[in-house]
């Protein structure tokens, strides 16, 4: 894109003037309380919460499950991207509107929907209590749960790199006598790993935060099945603002290092693309 | 698509084919239909009662209250910030670009407490509030700047990449021409923005009105006064009220239709796909 330089039109001061005064006063100065907050512990004191072996636990089920989730939506959030871009068979555009379905339903509701299907008499949980299998109230739940959520964001990401895939590159490697799945797995994977890994990065971002997808099927006991979101809720239900406070650092400072590391994984994956 | 060379065996295709719409299916067709299902398994007339409740009904009308109130104010921040950015270059555009995108980034948890503490009863503002008789936490104004908090960068970030690709030539050629700033804004930006923008608005509504985790924490939970759609079907479920919770949900799972139906009509009058939020940041920022 051709960088100009429009000095010749107005409405900059008045623009930026309600864009900084809008962004302070939403965003930059509520963020900044909740850090003066935790400033005023004193060190000792927020290790000493943010540290505690319930928030641990928590700390490790939240980015365990939501790394799981992840891993399986980038496998099967490709294969999707790849079936839509690739194929055409009947049904094709529903598969396609469906896959929007979790960015738009409001997160309780998808957490209701989730519970009700899996507890033993729902559709799919009654099966799965037939086998002995127990989904509702456990880990595994939460990684579903964070699956339907992050479903959409590894196959929009993949599907219009995928798309815009040059023919010649695939006819060329065919041509110089490489078999189908040599020229998948080193010709077209590389050119779209950037983008799998950019929406891993998103579907895990997402998951580490959730909440309202999560509390329905979670179960909710310490130690066990509590995500961090949850634990700050009930920290703030009991009025401990400091526990409250000390968890919310360390997620505020997790989610940022994540949202850098998506930016560069963007910029990463558009050079890659236009290199190609 | 079928030269032989850029296609697989059949066999292949039909298991990659298989695997897709079993994984889109379970995930998401089949929760879908079980929210459908339980909605009506207790009949049309229960259904029907689960709405027309008083405290469903003042559910309903806060929702649309706080969208009604928050849109609009993210819909003036996003114009204004996507014409300063998308139209001016300047030291800090960057930084300026990932701070409109930290709300995308912070758990709605965080976001709802983040007023609390300013606003609650122990915090920053708190006492100051109390002496003027003043409510924000456990009332419509905490409801509100936690929505607005948690849809800040929608229309923005719809409208950046939207008028970055559009360019400034038709706004100089105005501006040459005579057109005060007013006249240039309503009768050659707007025309050129108006689907991106009404885009950006739709999304923005879509996450007001269904938003959970933030609303949670400032609400206070109290029937009939503070308890948005979202939160009533939370309650409803708690009080094993399985048939109207869901019922009461089915009315959000219309607002998710609704948006996508919106966003394919938006699409056909726009020459791009348009992307949801979180892949728009990535593909165009």
């Amino acid at each position: 894109m051709a960088r100009r330089y429009h000095s010749a039109l107005p409405g900059f001061g008045l623009a930026m003037g309600w864009t900084v005064t809008w962004l302070s006063l939403i965003v930059l100065i509520p963020l900044a309380t909740l850090v003066w907050k935790s400033g005023s512990l004193g060190w000792d004191r927020f290790w000493e919460l943010a540290s505690s072996p319930r928030a641990v636990a928590s700390y490790k089920l939240t980015f365990g499950a939501a790394f799981l989730a992840a891993t399986i939506n980038a496998v099967f959030g490709t294969i999707v991207a790849w079936v839509l871009v690739r194929y055409r068979f009947p049904g094709r555009s529903v598969i396609d509107a469906l896959v929007d379905i979790p960015f738009a339903l409001p997160t309780a509701v998808s957490g209701l929907a989730l519970t009700a299907l899996l507890a033993p008499n729902g559709w799919i949980g009654g099966l799965l209590h037939d086998l002995g299998i127990q989904v509702v109230f456990t880990r595994a739940g939460i990684v579903l749960a964070l699956v339907f959520i992050g479903l959409p964001f590894v196959v929009r990401t993949v599907q219009p790199v995928l798309a815009e895939l040059e023919p010649e590159l695939e006819e060329a490697a065919a041509v110089l006598g490489a078999t189908r799945w040599q020229t998948v797995t080193r010709v077209i994977l590389p050119v779209v790993a950037p983008s799998i890994l950019t929406g891993f990065a998103l579907a895990f971002a997402r998951a580490v935060g959730e909440y309202g997808s999560v509390v329905f099927i979670a179960g909710n006991r310490p130690m066990e099945t509590e995500i961090t979101p949850l634990l700050i809720m009930t920290r703030l239900e009991n009025y401990d603002y400091a526990g409250a406070t000390a968890l919310a650092l360390v997620m505020l400072v997790a989610s940022f290092a994540m949202l850098l590391a998506i930016n560069a994984l963007g910029g990463w994956s558009r050079r890659r693309a236009e290199a190609t | 698509m079928t030269s032989e060379t850029r296609t697989e065996p059949r066999w292949v295709r039909s298991l990659l084919g298989g695997i897709a719409v079993v994984f889109v299916g379970l995930f998401v067709a089949v929760p879908v239909a079980t929210i459908l299902h339980q909605a009506f398994s207790k009949g049309l007339d229960t259904y029907v009662a689960a709405i027309q409740d008083p405290a469903a009904e003042a559910a309903i009308r806060l929702t649309l209250t706080v969208a009604l109130i928050a849109v609009p104010l993210n819909l003036v921040f996003g114009v204004a910030a996507s014409w300063a950015i998308a139209r001016f270059r300047f030291r800090g555009r960057a930084l300026l670009l990932t701070l409109i995108d930290l709300p995308f980034a912070v758990s709605p948890v965080i976001s709802g407490m983040i007023f609390v503490l300013l606003f609650g009863l122990h915090g920053v503002l708190g006492p100051w509030l109390r002496a003027h008789d003043l409510q924000v936490i456990f009332a419509l104004p905490g409801i509100v700047l936690a929505t607005i908090f948690v849809t800040f960068p929608y229309v923005a970030r719809e409208l950046i990449p939207l008028m970055e690709a559009q360019g400034g030539e038709e706004e100089e050629a105005a501006v040459v021409l005579g057109a005060s700033g007013w006249q240039m804004f309503r009768w050659v930006t707007l025309p050129k923005i108006r689907w991106g923008l009404l885009y950006g608005v739709i999304l923005c509504n879509a996450r007001a009105m269904g938003e959970f985790g933030a609303v949670s924490v400032v609400s206070g939970h109290i029937r009939g006064r503070t308890n948005t759609v979202p939160l009533h079907v939370e309650i409803l479920y708690n009080e094993y009220n399985y048939a109207a919770a869901f019922a009461v949900a089915s009315l959000l799972l219309v607002l998710a239709f609704g948006t996508l139906i919106a966003r394919r009509i938006v699409e056909r009058h726009t020459a791009d796909a348009m992307p949801l939020p979180p892949a728009a940041r990535v593909e165009k920022s």
